[in-house]
């Protein structure tokens, strides 16, 4: 078969046109593989990574601020990342006269600009479900999100209050999902759309007409979520679509071979690193592959659970019950948890960083948002926070900068990642946390 | 606009009082059932008034399950798990009336029903599970797929199809026949079709105005044949139960005391009993729960599975089987155990689960002193007073204990220290601080009980070369160790309360709030002069006018601008 564009926008199937969303084909690329043909910049992907229980100040935050910044021992794992990462420090959440809500506020107003009234006040849209709605709607999946704590309910992104993303927390799973019997490799020498695919596309255009006749049965409250029901259909028409599309090949785009074995089950560090890094060579495989250009990864939860081999207490009730050692001035094991977290963080980033894209890297054409549920967990403080970004956003970004937040809103920085995505939003977060002031230092 | 952040419950004004009037005469016509005949509950039911919150519900995993199960036997059964929904007013059988869907979840739908599809028109499954036999194998019959569509369609939709959809599945099935020369092919993609669709995954409840009360609302008969059967076997109903749906039997108080009588005399009650303990004690917790195999290396996952099991165990003897007083769970020392338990529990090993009572002067009481609770309200590597003694509230007496402040000073307690050997030791110093004070004097005394119980839940004398005391109180009762416990909440007011709290809300679906304090006060009454039997609870609430009388949750709407 022949490849060129028209063959992509219209989808033979029994003669009958078929529009489809456009992966990221190489023929689309300029010469040197930096830019597409018609001279647009790379599709620029979206990240989140998301780690509990924050940081110790006095071994995280580097004493030198702009370039080349020092890596105090709580984040020197960042030695080989650290000219891919942002580190912004000295961020707070403004709850002005709202409560601090333990291990719930900060990072709801981390990922939705927005601090909770309550703990039933459920987050909305998070920051991650914006961008997708920007930027996601082309690909198989709209959003990815995976956690490696093993606990199908870690996760820290909504689509909206009432429907938290499920991560997907088995390593067997997630690979199943992306490279099972339903991933198309682009790569592949022949394609063939599938009869029984074009069945079932059609079975659920049939069922989508069920959706009207309800909206007739069901009271006022509940039309949003028969309208979530609806987007839900829809995803799936289009999973269909794209399957009985030939996709374009993707050099870089290489199905790992199946997993045989996720580790052992459980919290342990190790163990958790172990399917940290299981579930980012996945997620990058699955950009590689333009599976999706939005994806989130939870190392912890807040009120990190995450255990140390022998050690009693676990991360988060380690954060409130040891000492800080008089010699060290920190506490000594709350720090091993978080500095095992930055280890991850530091794995993650240098993974999408090694996967080649055109004449840079994976990482050059993304950009990555990183949050905590704290600044200091001992004390639960929502000041003194840490934030991160990784990657250049396709050139739209500096990057490996130390940047004082001054104590301004942790929303500063979703607000810039946000316009930095191309969303044209005057400004981002509610009440205090409300804000247009970008980090204007790590705009290129 | 409408307000989608936590939309608040708000039921019309007057409607209530003005139902409670009208439902009396329905509920006082009902008679008792043969089977109840002698229970009290007929009399206490009598003035049960009040309406229930009509909504959407997501069909949960285990419903989901369970109805194929009923539909296509138990060899259908699919690895599949949906999202989890966000546990409200403490039940996750209440967030799936708040649940969202998310496309991730649909295409969890979608594989699963062409699992299930597959599996049905599989040479083996269609020898038993399609009625007919097409002419051809590899073309169309559409009069064969009707014949199993119509059947089919009518238990997962949990009502008949009408006329024109049943039409479209027909013909779906027929052209994809065509299209891939296979009429089991065809007929497995209508299948898939209707495992995705709204009206099978969302308990969709559907409303009539009430004959009995005029301006208001009831569930129709097969909207309340699914809330019954839900609630009573966390399935869909069964065909005898649409047949009475069908025939209008559920609309009238002898029908409708039948049906339920006949459905809690099914084995399947078993199935809804199991799935509402397993939502109020959080055992969904459960699918995480490990301990650190450095500190506790005889906790499995086996284990894990097994301290849920052992607990669903004894309550479905106790207060099914047996149909003993709830308060006594509390206190009983039947049990089961399982050949991974045995160990934990120093029991003899077993090749497979048995019965156990154990001594009298044990200090194995109770489901308080199960691995289930032990083990699942502590930390991977040691035991918890507070965490134990938080759920004890929480989860038992549905007192929700506050937040911790976030401004604590913990300098007092760190650890380690020579000092403080014991958890009593160590949530002393909570007690003396008054910040700390106010929330661990509510859940500290009654945990420090099961202080003889490590993380895992095997029993110790010592900690730390120290002997443990157990003593405590609970709400002004002292004892001196974990019996005294178990007797204090058996009397505790709260316990029977809580119960016919959650087991109201989980049977409606909807949160329970300060417009239900007559019928709760009511169903408390009825609980208590029936003897704390669960299934006469059950009964009444099903027979209940709230259970079927619906109002709609009131949106809040932006003034126009």
């Amino acid at each position: 078969m022949t490849l060129n564009r028209r063959r992509v926008l219209r989808g033979m199937l029994n003669g009958s046109a078929v529009t489809v969303a456009l992966p990221l084909l190489d023929c689309f690329l300029n010469g040197n593989g930096n830019a597409l043909a018609d001279g647009k910049a790379m599709p620029v992907r979206f990240g989140t990574w998301f780690w509990g229980l924050g940081i110790t100040k006095s071994i995280f935050v580097p004493k030198k601020y702009g370039a080349g910044y020092d890596l105090p021992e709580e984040i020197a794992s960042w030695k080989n990342i650290s000219q891919h990462v942002n580190l912004i420090t000295n961020l707070s959440v403004l709850r002005a006269t709202e409560p601090n809500l333990c291990h719930y506020s900060g990072w709801v107003a981390g990922m939705t600009g927005i601090v909770p009234k309550s703990g039933n006040d459920k987050p909305g849209e998070s920051i991650d479900t914006t961008v997708s709605n920007q930027i996601g709607r082309s690909t198989r999946f709209k959003t990815l999100t995976a956690t490696a704590t093993g606990d199908v309910r870690s996760t820290v992104s909504y689509e909206s209050a009432n429907a938290p993303t499920t991560p997907e927390f088995s390593p067997l799973n997630f690979y199943t999902r992306l490279f099972g019997p339903d991933f198309q490799d682009p790569n592949a020498p022949s394609f063939t759309p599938s009869p029984k695919v074009m069945v079932r596309k059609s079975v659920i255009t049939g069922v989508l007409g069920e959706i009207k006749k309800m909206e007739g049965q069901i009271g006022a409250a509940d039309k949003a979520r028969l309208d979530q029901y609806l987007t839900g259909l829809r995803h799936l028409e289009r999973q269909f679509d794209q399957q009985l599309t030939k996709p374009e090949p993707l050099p870089a785009c290489k199905a790992p071979a199946a997993l045989k074995d996720e580790g052992k089950p459980g919290g342990e560090a190790m163990v958790v690193a172990q399917r940290h890094k299981m579930m980012t060579d996945l997620m990058v495989m699955a950009i590689a592959c333009d599976q999706t250009r939005v994806f989130n990864m939870n190392y912890s939860s807040a009120s990190a659970n995450t255990t140390k081999a022998g050690y009693e207490k676990p991360h988060h009730t380690t954060t409130h019950e040891e000492r800080v050692d008089e010699t060290l001035g920190y506490q000594e094991n709350c720090s091993w948890f978080t500095r095992r977290s930055m280890e991850a963080w530091a794995y993650y980033v240098e993974a999408f960083a090694k996967m080649k894209e055109g004449d840079g890297s994976l990482l050059d054409n993304m950009l990555i948002y990183a949050v905590s549920d704290h600044g200091y967990a001992r004390i639960h403080s929502l000041d003194g926070m840490a934030a991160f970004t990784a990657g250049r956003a396709g050139g739209k970004i500096k990057t490996g900068l130390h940047i004082d937040a001054g104590a301004t809103t942790v929303a500063r920085l979703g607000y810039t990642v946000q316009r930095v995505m191309g969303l044209d939003i005057p400004s981002w977060g509610a009440l205090a946390n409300a804000t247009s002031k970008e980090f204007g230092e790590i705009l290129a | 606009m409408t307000s989608q952040r936590n939309p608040g419950r708000h039921l019309k004004g007057g409607f209530r009082a003005l139902l409670a009037a009208s439902v009396l005469a329905v509920a006082g016509c009902s008679a008792p059932s043969q089977q109840h005949a002698q229970a009290p509950a007929a009399a206490a039911k009598a003035d049960i008034t009040g309406v229930s919150l009509r909504r959407l519900r997501l069909v949960t995993t285990a419903q989901y399950l369970n109805t194929l199960a009923y539909i296509f036997g138990p060899d259908v059964r699919p690895e599949t798990h949906f999202a989890p929904v966000q546990r409200t007013d403490d039940l996750l059988g209440v967030g799936t009336s708040l649940a969202g869907i998310t496309s991730s979840q649909m295409e969890i739908y979608q594989k699963t029903a062409a699992s299930v599809a597959s599996q049905v028109v599989s040479p083996g499954g269609r020898t038993f599970l399609v009625p007919c036999k097409p002419a051809s194998d590899s073309a169309r019959d559409d009069a064969c797929a009707r014949q199993f569509l119509t059947k089919v369609g009518r238990l997962l939709y949990r009502r008949p199809l009408d006329d024109e959809r049943l039409g479209e599945y027909v013909a779906e099935a027929g052209e994809g026949a065509t299209r891939l020369k296979d009429f089991y092919a065809g007929l497995g993609a209508a299948l898939e079709g209707m495992l995705v669709s709204p009206q099978v995954l969302l308990l969709s409840e559907i409303a009539t105005p009430d004959p009995k009360a005029p301006g208001h609302q009831r569930l129709d008969s097969y909207s309340l044949a699914s809330r019954l059967s839900f609630f009573l076997w966390n399935a869909s109903p069964d065909e005898p139960l649409l047949k009475a749906a069908e025939k209008g039997e559920l609309d009238t108080p002898q029908g409708l005391a039948r049906n339920v009588d006949r459905m809690l005399a099914s084995p399947r009650l078993e199935a809804g009993v199991r799935a509402f303990f397993d939502d109020m004690f959080h055992f969904d917790d459960f699918d995480n729960l490990a301990k650190d195999p450095a500190i506790y290396p005889t906790f499995t996952a086996a284990t894990v599975a097994d301290a849920r099991e052992q607990t669903l165990r004894t309550v479905v003897e106790q207060l099914v089987v047996k149909k003993r007083d709830y308060r006594d769970l509390f206190t009983t020392r039947e049990t089961f155990i399982s050949p991974s338990l045995a160990a934990l529990y120093r029991l003899p090993s077993q090749d497979a689960w048995v019965r156990y009572e154990f001594p009298a002067d044990s200090p194995r009481v109770g489901l308080l002193t199960q691995i289930s609770f032990l083990a699942g309200h502590s930390h991977p590597g040691r035991s918890s007073a507070t965490l134990r003694g938080k759920a004890l509230r929480e989860v038992l007496l549905c007192q929700p204990v506050p937040r911790p402040p976030a401004n604590v000073d913990f300098s007092a307690i760190e650890n380690p220290s020579p000092n403080l050997k014991t958890a009593r030791d160590r949530v002393s110093v909570h007690l003396k601080n008054p910040v700390c004070a106010g929330c661990h004097k509510i859940t500290d005394p009654m945990g420090l009980a099961l202080e003889n119980f490590d993380g895992t839940g095997r029993f110790r004398e010592n900690e730390k070369g120290s002997a443990i005391d157990a003593s405590g109180s609970l709400d002004g009762k002292d004892f001196s160790d974990v019996r005294g416990l178990a007797a204090a909440l058996h009397d505790h007011p709260s316990v029977p309360s809580c119960l016919v709290k959650r087991v109201y809300a989980y049977g409606v679906g909807s949160p329970v709030g300060a417009d239900d304090r007559a019928t709760l006060g009511k169903l408390d009454a009825a609980f208590a002069a029936n003897g704390y039997r669960l299934p006469d609870l059950m009964r009444t609430i099903a027979l209940s006018a709230p259970f079927a009388t619906v109002t709609e949750i009131e949106v809040e709407t932006a003034p126009a601008k």
